[in-house]
C-alpha cells in the first residue's frame, strides 16, 4: 500500500529529518507528501496549504504560506480516531479529506484533492501507525533509540521509598509474597503489610478482595504512625458474605498505631457501592468492628469520560462565548475535581490527626489512586519535589496498576472503548489546582504537568504503557524502552518552579470550593491562540532580577 | 433504582442559633465590665453605646463569640471587646482610621434584624419600640457582623439599635458627613505624595498632560471661577476651533472635552449628550459644528459612540451589582457550601462579569480606532460623567503605560473622574438618600475592569491588587474629599460655605484619598507596590526630564488603508468629509449592538493581530475577554470568608518569595561592590525594597490567601474546610452515574 516509502526515498529524505525535528528521536520516515496538495483546515487561521510528513512517531504539518507560520507536530499516539470526510462526489471547497480526533482536546481536519488516491494513502498510513497495537506492530517506545544522561527507570526503588518512610518497623513488615504476581497480578511485587499478618493471612484476605487487591500500606506518618492503606472492594455480594480473616486483617491495620476507629473511605457514591453487591462486590458493613465507613461520592469512569467530553465541546475549537460560566458548570468537570480533592483532604486530615485510614473504590486502581496520591501530596513535602513527584506517580499509579493501557487506549483503534477514561488527567488537574493555590510549595512547575500529559499519550516513553507491573515485566518495558523521567531529569531546570520555598512537615490543605477551582486553561484551551499562555509571574521575576542586576552597573 | 442518601459529609442545616450564656463563655468575668471607648478620632463624638453585646463569630454553628461594648459615633459603628487583646504585635496592615471591629457609617450596606429564627431587612421606618435579638450588618467592603443583644439591658439594646439604624440609614446633609468635623479638628501636613499625583485642579496640570501626549488642543482657563458653566471643570481642553461662545451655548453640554492624544495626532474626546431634539435646529447644527471641530483635530476623521445606546445604564449596573455582592455575604458555613454548588451559574446570572466584559470590549474598540485607524474618537452619553469616565480611562490605561504607574493612575482618576465631574456623592449615596435612583457603583466598575487588566498583565502595573482593593474600600470612608462631591463646582461651593461658617480656621482642608498616610503607615503603604512590576528600562539620566514621563510610542499595527492628509483650507473638503462622517457615524462597524455579545469580527482581528506580537508591558495592552479570562476579583470579594482562605498559600507567598530573592540579590550586589570597587561607578541607586513587611520568613507560614486583610491569629488551626452536601447537584448527571461500576463483567467471572 505504501508506494511512497521506497528505501530510496527514505535515503533521500534522511538528512532532512534533523532539521525538521529538533529533538533527538530517531524517526524512520515511512511516508512523505512533499508535493501533494494538502490543506489543513485550521479552526483559528482558516484553510492553510502546506506539507505533511508522517513518521512512525508523528504527523507533521507545515504551512507553505509565507505569512502564517502554522505548524503541527502531533505524536501519532494522541490520535484517537481517523475518519474520512466527504466522498468522491463531494462538492464544495475542502469538503473531501480526513477528520482526526485527538485525545488531547483537539481535532484536526485536512482537505485533499479528490483525484489521485492521496487520501487513501494518508488514511491507511495514519490508521496503521496511529494504532500499531491493533495492527500487530510495536509501540513507538520500542523503536525509539533516544539516549539520555540519566536513566529514569532508577527513580523509583520500592525498598528505598519504604526506607525513607521509616519502614519496615515493629508494626509493619515488607512482604515478597507477590514476587511472581501470584497473590495479585495487578499489584507490585513488594508490599508493606501489618507485622502481625502472616503470609497465609494475606492469601485468605486476597480471596475476599476484588482481584486479590488486599489492603496494603501506601504511606505512614512519621510522627503519629497513622497509615494510608489502599485496596479494592470486599466481595460481599448480594447475600452479604462475611470474611473473618478480612475483618481481623483490617483490625490489624487499625491496631498498628492504636487508632481507636479505623476510617474506611469508600470513594464511590453510596448508591454505586450498593449496586456493586449485585455483581459480587460491596462494602464493609457493621460486622467490621472498630471501623467506620464513609462514602466520598466520587463518580465512576464513565461519568468522568462524558464530563471531559462536554468540556471539550465548550472549549474546542472556540470557547463558548455566551454564558461561559453556566456552560462550564454544566460540564460538571470542576465539580468532579472538587469531589476528588475534598475526598483527599478528608483522608489527609484524618491521617495527620493520627487516625489510620483505608481507601478503596471498586477495584482500587482509579479513584483510589487519585485519593491516596493526592492525600500523600498534601501530607508529605517530599512528593512535592521534582523527583518526589515522579516517585509518587511510579508508586501509586504505575506500580499499583492504574490501567493506563485501558484508560488511554495506547495504540488501539477502538476509540469507543468504554474502558477509556481521563482519570489520570483528572488527577493531574487536581495537582495543578494545588499548585495554583500553593504557588511556592511545589518544586516543579506547570510545564512538568503538561509534559507528563503530553507523553501520557505519545507512546514515546515506556512509563505509561500497560496496565500493571506484571505486564510491564512480561514486555520488558524497563529494558526496551526509555523512561519519561530520563527526559525530565536530564534537563530538569526547565521544570523547576522559581518560587519554590521548601517547607518540610507542613500539611497543605487546598480549598475545595468552586470559588477557588478554576479551569486549567493552559491545558484544556492551549490550542487556541487567543489564550495567551500565562507567563506573567515568571517574566515578572525575571524583570525584577534583571533590573536589580542592571542597577549594579 | 435504589435511593439511598449520601452516607458521609452532609451536615444538617441548623434552623436556629443557640446562644451560650455569658457565664459559659466568660465564667471568670461575672461582673459586667466598665464601658469602654475606642480611641476617638479628632471631631468624633459618641452618640450611644451598649455593653455586654455578644459579637458572634462568622460561623453560626460554632456558637461562639466575644462580649464587649457596641458604640455608634458620628464616624462609625464600633465594637470593643471585653477580652484583653493578648497579642502585642500590631497588625501588619492596620488602617489608622478604623479597626477590624469598626464600620464607618457610610460603609454600612444593609442592616438586618434577627428575630428568633427569622431575619428582616431593616429599612429605618419600622424601628419604633421593637428591637431584634440580633443585629446583622452587611458592609460595603463585604464584611459581615453579627451582634447579639440578648444579654444587654433592654434600654441599652433599644437605644443602640435605634442609634445605629438612624445614623446609618437615615438621610443626612452633607455638612453632617464626618469629613467636616474631622477636618476642622485636624491639621494635615501638605501631602508628600501629592507632588507627583496631578490633581487637574490647575491649568498647569492640564497643560502638562497635553504636552506629555503632544496634543494640539486648546486649554480653556476662563472657567476658573465657573464663569462659563458650573457643569464644566475649572480647567479643560477642547479642540482648537471651538470658540468661547460654543462653550456657553448649552451649559457645556455637547462640548467635546479632550481626554488624551495619541502619538499619531488623533485624540479621544468625551461629551455629554445635548438635550433631545428641540423645535429649532440649533442642537443639530451645534453638534455638527462640534464634530467638525473634533474632526479638525487630526485628518478630518471622527468616530462617535453614544455609550448610552450600547452599554448598560447606571441603573443596570446598580441592579447587577446588588445581585452580585449578595454572593459574598455569607452567614454560615452551611450557606457557604450550599451556594458553592451553583456558584458559576449564579455568577453568570447576575451579569456583573458580563458588564465588566462589555466595558473592556468597548474601551478596546475605542483603542482600535485611535491606534489602528488613527481616527479621532468622541464618546458621549447623557450625563457625560459615568460610562464616559469608565471607557476613556480604560482606553488610556491600555494605551499609555504612564497611567499604569501608581502616580499616573491616581492622576488619571483625578483627570477623568474628579475633574471630569463624576457624581461621586450621588453615585455612592454618601448621604443615605432613600431615593436610590442615582446610586450606582460606576467607579467600582472601573476598578473591577482595571483589576482584570492587572491580573492578565501583572508586570505592566506598578500598583498592586491590594492597592485597588484599598482604594475601593476608601470610597466608603467618609473622610476624603475625592468621593464627597458631584463636581468641582459642587466642591467649591460647599467648601466656600463651610469656610464662611468656620472663618476662624481658614480654608477647610479635607485630605484626598491619595494622601495614603491618613490611613496607613509607610510600611503598610509598601503593599501598594507590585513587586513584580516590570520597570521600564532606565534611559540615561541626562536624557530624561523630571516629571515628564515619556509618552510611550507604540508602533502602530499595520493599518489596511493609509490615508493621505487632505489639503487644509478648502472648505469643500471639510464639508465633504464631515458629511461622510455623519453618514458613517451611525453605521460605524465598531459599534456593538447590546444584544449581540459576539464582539465584531474586526475587533477580534485587532486583538489577535496585537496578540501575535511579543508582549511589551510598556506598550499597548489589550485584555483577553474570552470566558475564562474574565474573573472574580478574589482579594476584594473573598477576603473575609473563612472557608476560602488558603492557609500558607495564595499569591502572597509568591510575592514574599520574590522579595526574599530581591534581598538576596541586593546582598550579593553589596558583596560584589565591596570586592570590585574599580567596577562600580556612580550610577548606583539604592533600590527601594518592595515589601519589607513580608520579608520576615517566619511570617510566611502564617500567610493566607486573604493577606493582608485578615491576619491569622495564634489560635488558627490547620483544620481544612470540608465541603458538605456535595452529591445533590450531581444527582441528575444522567444515567451514567447509575450504570454499573467499571469492570463489572469481569467481576462476575471472578
Amino acid at each position: 500500500f505504501c508506494r511512497q516509502c521506497s528505501p530510496a526515498m527514505l535515503m533521500r529524505r534522511g538528512p532532512e529529518k534533523n532539521s525538521i525535528f529538533g529533538d533527538c528521536i530517531q524517526t524512520v520516515f515511512l511516508c512523505l507528501f512533499p508535493d501533494k496538495d494538502i490543506i489543513y483546515i485550521c479552526p483559528f487561521s482558516g484553510a492553510l496549504k502546506g506539507k505533511v510528513f508522517i513518521t512512525n512517531y508523528r504527523l507533521y504539518f507545515k504551512s507553505s504560506d509565507a505569512d502564517s507560520a502554522v505548524m503541527l507536530n502531533v505524536p501519532l499516539g494522541v490520535i484517537c480516531r481517523v475518519e474520512k470526510m466527504g466522498g468522491a462526489s463531494s462538492r464544495g471547497e475542502n469538503s473531501y479529506g480526513l477528520d482526526i480526533t485527538c485525545k488531547d482536546m483537539r481535532n484536526l481536519r485536512f482537505a485533499l484533492k479528490q483525484e489521485g488516491h492521496s487520501r487513501r494513502d494518508i488514511f491507511e498510513i495514519l490508521f496503521r501507525y496511529a494504532f500499531p497495537v491493533s495492527h500487530g506492530l510495536s509501540l513507538f517506545a520500542y523503536l525509539s533509540q533516544e539516549k539520555y544522561e540519566e536513566n529514569g527507570w532508577n527513580i523509583y526503588k520500592p525498598m528505598e521509598e519504604f526506607r525513607r518512610q521509616g519502614l519496615p518497623n515493629d508494626k509493619w513488615r515488607i512482604s515478597f509474597i507477590n514476587k511472581s504476581y501470584e497473590l495479585c497480578d495487578t499489584y507490585p511485587t513488594v508490599l508493606a503489610v501489618p507485622y502481625k499478618a502472616t503470609e497465609e493471612d494475606l492469601r485468605k484476605v486476597a480471596t475476599f478482595r476484588s482481584r486479590g487487591r488486599i489492603p496494603v500500606l501506601s504511606w505512614i506518618h512519621r510522627e503519629n504512625q497513622a497509615v494510608i492503606a489502599r485496596c479494592s472492594q470486599p466481595l460481599v455480594g448480594m447475600s452479604g458474605k462475611r470474611n473473618k480473616d478480612d475483618e481481623r486483617y483490617l483490625d490489624l491495620v487499625r491496631e498498628a498505631n492504636g487508632t481507636s476507629k479505623l476510617i474506611i473511605y469508600d470513594a464511590r457514591p453510596n448508591v454505586n457501592a450498593v449496586a456493586n453487591k449485585a455483581t459480587g462486590g460491596g462494602y464493609e458493613g457493621d460486622e467490621y468492628q472498630n471501623a467506620e465507613l464513609i462514602f466520598l461520592d466520587i463518580h465512576n469512569i464513565h461519568v468522568m469520560r462524558e464530563s471531559l467530553k462536554k468540556l471539550k465541546d465548550i472549549v474546542y475549537p472556540n470557547v463558548e462565548e455566551s454564558h461561559w460560566l453556566s456552560s462550564l458548570e454544566s460540564t460538571h468537570w470542576l465539580e468532579h475535581i472538587k469531589l476528588v480533592l475534598s475526598g483527599a483532604i478528608q483522608v489527609a486530615d484524618k491521617v495527620s490527626s493520627g487516625n489510620s485510614v483505608v481507601v478503596h473504590c471498586s477495584d482500587g486502581w482509579d479513584r483510589t489512586a487519585q485519593l491516596t496520591s493526592l492525600a500523600m501530596l498534601m501530607l508529605d513535602s517530599h512528593y512535592r519535589t521534582l523527583r518526589g513527584f515522579q516517585v509518587l506517580l511510579e508508586k501509586e499509579w504505575i506500580s499499583f496498576g492504574h490501567k493506563f493501557a485501558s484508560r488511554i487506549g495506547h495504540g488501539d483503534k477502538n476509540h469507543a472503548d468504554q474502558d477509556r477514561s481521563p482519570i489520570f488527567v483528572q488527577f493531574i488537574d487536581c495537582v495543578w489546582q494545588m499548585t495554583k493555590q500553593f504557588p511556592t510549595a511545589f518544586e516543579f512547575n506547570e510545564r512538568l504537568l503538561l509534559t507528563i500529559l503530553d507523553h501520557l499519550y505519545s507512546c514515546r516513553f515506556g512509563t505509561f504503557l500497560y496496565n500493571c507491573e506484571s505486564a510491564r515485566d512480561q514486555h520488558e518495558v524497563r529494558l526496551k524502552t526509555v523512561s519519561l523521567w530520563s527526559l525530565v531529569n536530564s534537563s530538569n531546570d526547565i521544570y523547576l518552579n522559581p518560587f519554590y520555598t521548601p517547607e518540610s512537615g507542613r500539611v497543605l490543605y487546598p480549598v475545595a470550593s468552586m470559588r477557588h477551582l478554576e479551569l486549567w486553561v493552559s491545558y484544556y484551551i492551549r490550542w487556541n491562540p487567543r489564550i495567551r499562555q500565562q507567563v506573567g509571574l515568571h517574566v515578572g521575576v525575571h524583570n525584577v532580577m534583571h533590573a536589580s542586576t542592571l542597577s549594579a552597573y | 433504582m435504589l435511593s439511598l442518601g449520601s452516607g458521609g459529609g452532609k451536615s444538617a442545616k441548623p434552623s436556629f442559633v443557640s446562644y451560650v450564656t455569658p457565664e459559659e463563655i466568660n465564667s471568670e468575668k461575672d461582673t459586667p465590665k466598665e464601658e469602654k471607648h475606642p480611641d476617638l478620632l479628632p471631631g468624633e463624638v459618641v452618640f450611644c453605646s451598649a455593653s455586654t453585646v455578644l459579637k458572634l463569630t462568622q460561623d453560626e454553628l460554632s456558637q461562639r463569640g466575644t462580649f464587649g461594648t457596641l458604640l455608634c459615633t458620628n464616624f462609625r459603628v464600633s465594637f470593643i471587646s471585653d477580652e484583653e487583646t493578648g497579642e502585642e504585635t500590631a497588625p501588619l496592615f492596620k488602617n489608622k482610621l478604623y479597626g477590624e471591629n469598626d464600620i464607618p457609617l457610610s460603609c454600612v450596606d444593609n442592616i438586618y434584624g434577627g428575630y428568633e429564627d427569622k431575619r428582616k431587612l431593616v429599612t429605618g421606618s419600622q424601628v419604633k419600640n421593637k428591637y431584634p435579638s440580633k443585629i446583622i450588618i452587611h458592609c460595603k467592603d463585604l464584611r459581615v457582623f453579627q451582634f447579639a443583644l440578648t444579654f444587654c439591658k433592654e434600654e441599652d439594646a433599644k437605644r443602640i439599635f435605634q442609634g445605629i439604624v438612624h445614623h446609618c440609614l437615615e438621610p443626612k446633609s452633607l455638612k453632617n458627613i464626618f469629613a467636616f468635623s474631622f477636618c476642622e479638628n485636624t491639621a494635615f501636613p501638605e501631602m508628600q505624595m501629592q507632588q507627583r499625583t496631578m490633581m487637574f485642579d490647575s491649568a498647569e496640570d492640564w497643560a502638562q498632560d497635553l504636552k506629555r501626549t503632544k496634543g494640539s488642543c486648546r486649554l480653556v482657563t476662563e472657567n476658573a471661577n465657573f464663569g462659563l458653566s458650573p457643569n464644566l471643570p475649572q480647567y479643560f481642553i477642547v479642540p482648537e476651533s471651538v470658540s468661547e461662545a460654543d462653550m456657553t451655548l448649552f451649559q457645556g453640554k455637547g462640548l467635546p472635552i479632550w481626554c488624551w492624544s495619541h502619538h499619531s495626532g488623533c485624540a479621544l474626546f468625551k461629551t455629554s449628550n445635548l438635550p433631545l431634539q428641540q423645535e429649532d435646529n440649533v442642537p443639530q447644527s451645534y453638534m455638527e459644528k462640534m464634530l467638525t471641530a473634533v474632526a479638525h483635530n487630526y485628518l478630518y476623521s471622527v468616530k462617535t459612540e453614544d455609550l448610552s445606546d450600547t452599554l448598560p445604564t447606571v441603573q443596570d449596573i446598580q441592579l447587577s451589582y446588588s445581585k452580585f455582592k449578595q454572593f459574598f455575604f455569607i452567614d454560615s458555613t452551611t450557606d457557604f457550601w450550599v451556594s458553592d454548588m451553583k456558584w458559576f451559574s449564579s455568577l453568570d446570572n447576575c451579569g456583573w462579569l458580563d458588564i465588566i466584559r462589555q466595558c473592556l470590549q468597548k474601551a478596546m474598540e475605542v483603542v482600535e480606532c485611535l491606534e489602528k485607524e488613527n481616527n479621532n474618537v468622541l464618546i458621549m452619553e447623557d450625563g457625560g460623567s459615568d460610562l464616559c469616565c469608565v471607557i476613556s480611562s480604560l482606553a488610556q490605561l491600555m494605551l499609555d503605560s504612564y497611567y499604569r504607574t501608581l502616580q499616573g493612575f491616581q492622576s488619571l482618576v483625578q483627570k477623568e473622574w474628579v475633574a471630569g465631574g463624576h457624581n461621586f456623592l450621588d453615585r455612592c449615596n454618601q448621604l443615605h438618600l432613600k431615593d436610590k435612583e442615582n446610586v450606582s457603583p460606576v467607579f467600582l466598575l472601573f476598578l473591577e475592569c482595571v483589576w482584570q487588566l492587572l491580573q492578565q498583565y501583572g508586570p505592566a502595573f506598578q500598583f498592586s491588587e491590594t492597592y485597588l482593593t484599598v482604594l475601593s474600600d476608601s470610597i466608603h470612608v467618609p473622610v476624603f474629599s475625592t468621593f464627597l462631591f458631584n463636581s468641582q463646582h459642587h466642591r467649591a461651593s460647599i467648601l466656600r460655605q463651610a469656610d464662611s461658617s468656620h472663618s476662624q480656621r481658614g480654608t477647610l482642608n479635607c485630605p484626598t484619598v491619595w494622601d495614603w498616610s491618613v490611613q496607613f503607615d509607610c510600611k503598610a503603604q509598601q503593599l501598594f507596590i507590585n513587586p513584580l512590576y516590570a520597570e521600564k528600562p532606565k534611559l540615561d539620566k541626562s536624557m530624561r526630564r523630571p516629571h515628564r514621563p515619556k509618552h510611550q510610542r507604540q508602533l502602530s499595527l499595520p493599518s489596511a488603508t493609509f490615508k493621505t492628509p487632505p489639503k487644509k483650507g478648502f472648505f469643500k473638503d471639510e464639508t465633504d468629509s464631515l458629511k461622510k462622517i455623519l453618514r458613517v457615524k451611525r453605521i460605524s462597524r465598531w459599534m456593538l449592538s447590546p444584544d449581540s455579545p459576539q464582539p465584531s469580527s474586526t475587533s477580534r482581528e485587532f486583538y489577535e493581530a496585537w496578540q501575535r506580537k511579543p508582549l511589551d508591558y510598556h506598550g499597548l495592552l489589550l485584555p483577553c475577554l474570552d470566558g475564562p479570562a474574565v474573573r472574580i476579583w478574589m482579594q476584594r470579594y473573598l477576603r473575609w470568608i473563612q472557608e476560602v482562605q488558603i492557609f500558607g498559600g495564595g499569591l502572597v507567598t509568591v510575592l514574599s518569595k520574590v522579595s526574599d530573592l530581591l534581598d538576596e540579590v541586593q546582598e550579593l550586589q553589596r558583596q560584589l561592590d565591596r570586592h570590585s570597587s574599580s567596577l562600580t561607578s556612580n550610577h548606583q541607586r539604592p533600590r527601594p525594597r518592595p515589601i519589607s513587611a513580608e520579608t520576615d520568613s517566619r511570617l510566611s507560614v502564617l500567610l493566607s490567601s486573604s493577606f493582608p486583610f485578615t491576619t491569622l491569629k495564634n489560635n488558627w488551626s490547620y483544620k481544612p474546610a470540608i465541603p458538605t452536601g456535595l452529591l445533590q447537584s450531581l444527582m441528575n448527571s444522567g444515567n451514567l452515574a447509575d450504570t454499573e461500576d467499571d469492570d463489572q463483567e469481569s467481576l462476575v467471572r471472578a
